[in-house]
């Protein structure tokens, strides 16, 4: 693993007025690892996200990433257009509902396609083929390539959604429970998926999620998080087999064994 | 502030419909303000039409005002003409190529009767063409000014919703949307379907919908010596092309922008390089093909071009 760190977040804040959103909170995210960010409802989960992604401006602290394998630079600090070309280029978001990630009016081949068209690709030859090679990797019959979204079930929206996102071969993801509202059968089938992806691209990964199943199947590392605070951190196994935060302690008795 | 009223010359060279205009009483107490709008409008357009043609393709803002004609009819593309009209200009509006239908009668008589200012059908005589869907057939020359009724300025309306977003994306040219509509055009018909506005890239940067004009009109656009000037009434927005500018059509690399026509010649004036309406003749499918622009083919017809049935409407017009 790469001594230097691909994300680094320091001491973020982010509050609604007097509502807190998230307090104080710093990592390091190496590449190719997986960070997973557990909390109940309301604990400042998506805030947190969506403060590391750049859709919102945080009150306190930064947000470095190494655009260029030359070091950290501080994406508050990068111009907007600057933003928005790492948004679509080197990194890559994965919304818990996918109507939100997709284009439910274009066909599967044209969402996949967006990503490169936005970077610059101009042969519809190549386009069509990177689509449908990227529909196989997901599981996606490449015979839908022409279908839209709106005819496929969430499960495989969620996958297209997933080769949208990875087609350009950004190094770090953003995932916002991925596997919310699916049944668990296509759950762990698409977690599955994710794994194998995840270590053949060598992907960076930053999963909120409030399932710990997910967890333990993803994460590397883990954060749990209450009321805007990240109250433990550490490998995730250590984490959910020993946890010494009384929170932490309740979040892990709380799941039901089968 | 308010500019004379100057009746139209005599040399009245067309035999487009004929206003009495000394029927018209233009004192200028009592009658409109010179071509209908107020003055502080009109300079207020003038200077949004310096800003549209500083910045080619962008499209600037502009206070569109109630016109005595209902929205989708011409407004925007009136007010711009409105602005740049002076007296000793000579008007043509086309709707769809011709000359004659009710959109273009209408607005032809419009400025006729609150300009007082010539109006042709003859293209290298007018100053100033107002169209709606078409490019005239011949090449437009330097001191013309062509002004074209927009009904959706914006090209990614359909694509993207949210006019922050879109002007975002106008701003960083972030355009790769435009392409994901031509990447399902062919996906789903095999060839870019899109036939009418077809969206181009001016000077390399703003993507623009050039209005409804078939995509056969497309490469006129491009190092045209005519000023073209986009008006969108509803929508409040103006936008322009300079003179000489470089307007390419967005296409993928293996499926080149291609122009499209109808097969065959026209069948009264012979020509076969011109766009072609297609009119349907009887209940059996028998149909014709003629010029799109009537001026274009009138003109041709009377240098002896003949086409496959010219005679066809010699009785009604003798």
């Amino acid at each position: 693993m790469q001594k230097t760190p691909l994300f680094s977040v320091s001491d973020l804040s982010k509050s609604y007025g007097a509502q807190l959103g998230c307090c104080d909170v710093s990592f390091d995210l190496h590449p190719g690892e997986i960070m997973g960010i557990v909390g109940e409802s309301g604990s400042g989960k998506s805030t947190l996200l969506n403060c590391l992604a750049g859709h919102l401006a945080p009150d306190r602290g930064d947000v470095c990433f190494d655009v260029d394998g030359t070091g950290l630079v501080s994406t508050l600090a990068m111009s907007e257009p600057e933003q928005r070309l790492l948004a679509r280029t080197q990194w890559a978001y994965v919304h818990q509902n996918p109507r939100d990630g997709l284009r439910m009016s274009v066909s599967a081949g044209g969402n996949i396609g967006e990503r490169l068209m936005n970077v610059g690709a101009r042969h519809y030859g190549n386009i069509r083929q990177d689509a449908s090679s990227w529909m196989e990797r997901v599981e996606l019959s490449t015979g839908r390539i022409d279908d839209r979204p709106a005819t496929f079930s969430g499960g495989m929206q969620q996958r297209l959604q997933i080769a949208r996102n990875l087609v350009t071969g950004p190094r770090l993801v953003f995932m916002d429970e991925p596997t919310g509202g699916l049944d668990v059968s296509v759950q762990a089938r698409l977690l599955d998926l994710l794994r194998s992806l995840v270590q053949d691209l060598c992907l960076s990964v930053i999963i909120v999620t409030h399932d710990l199943a997910v967890v333990r199947m993803l994460a590397h590392r883990m954060m749990v998080m209450q009321r805007g605070h990240v109250v433990e951190t550490g490998l995730a196994d250590q984490v959910l087999d020993d946890p010494q935060h009384p929170y932490t302690q309740l979040l892990v008795s709380s799941v039901l064994q089968v | 502030m308010t500019e004379q009223i100057t009746t139209p010359s005599a040399n009245d060279t067309n035999d487009a419909p004929k206003h009495n205009l000394e029927a018209h009483n233009f004192d200028a107490t009592d009658s409109y303000n010179f071509a209908y709008l107020d003055e502080q409008t009109k300079r207020m357009i003038r200077r949004v039409l310096l800003k549209a043609l500083a910045i080619p393709g962008y499209q600037v803002p502009f206070a569109s005002r109630e016109m005595p004609m209902p929205y989708g009819w011409g407004t925007g593309g009136v007010q711009v003409t409105a602005a740049c009209l002076t007296p000793d200009d000579c008007v043509k509006v086309i709707d769809q190529g011709a000359d004659d239908t009710t959109n273009a009668l209408s607005i032809r008589s419009f400025f006729a009767s609150t300009a007082g200012v010539r109006t042709t059908e003859a293209t290298d005589k007018a100053s100033l063409i107002q169209t709606r869907h078409r490019i005239p057939e011949i090449e437009l020359t330097e001191g013309q000014l062509l002004v074209y009724q927009v009904p959706i300025p914006e090209p990614l309306r359909f694509l993207e919703p949210r006019e922050t977003e879109t002007r975002k994306m106008h701003a960083l040219s972030e355009y790769g949307l435009m392409h994901v509509k031509l990447y399902e055009d062919i996906s789903q018909h095999g060839h870019i379907a899109t036939a009418y506005a077809y969206p181009v890239n001016v000077e390399g940067h703003y993507v623009m919908d050039p209005s409804p004009i078939p995509k056969f009109d497309n490469p006129k656009m491009n190092n045209c010596a005519a000023i073209q000037l986009f008006g969108a009434g509803r929508e409040q927005r103006i936008y322009a092309i300079p003179p000489y500018c470089h307007v390419k059509s967005l296409d993928f690399e293996d499926y080149p922008f291609d122009r499209l026509r109808a097969p065959g010649a026209c069948a009264l004036c012979g020509a076969d390089d011109s766009y072609l309406d297609e009119v349907i003749m009887d209940d059996e499918g028998t149909r014709m093909y003629v010029c799109s622009d009537t001026d274009f083919c009138s003109t041709r017809r009377e240098q002896g071009h003949v086409g496959d049935q010219s005679g066809l409407f010699d009785s009604e017009e003798g």
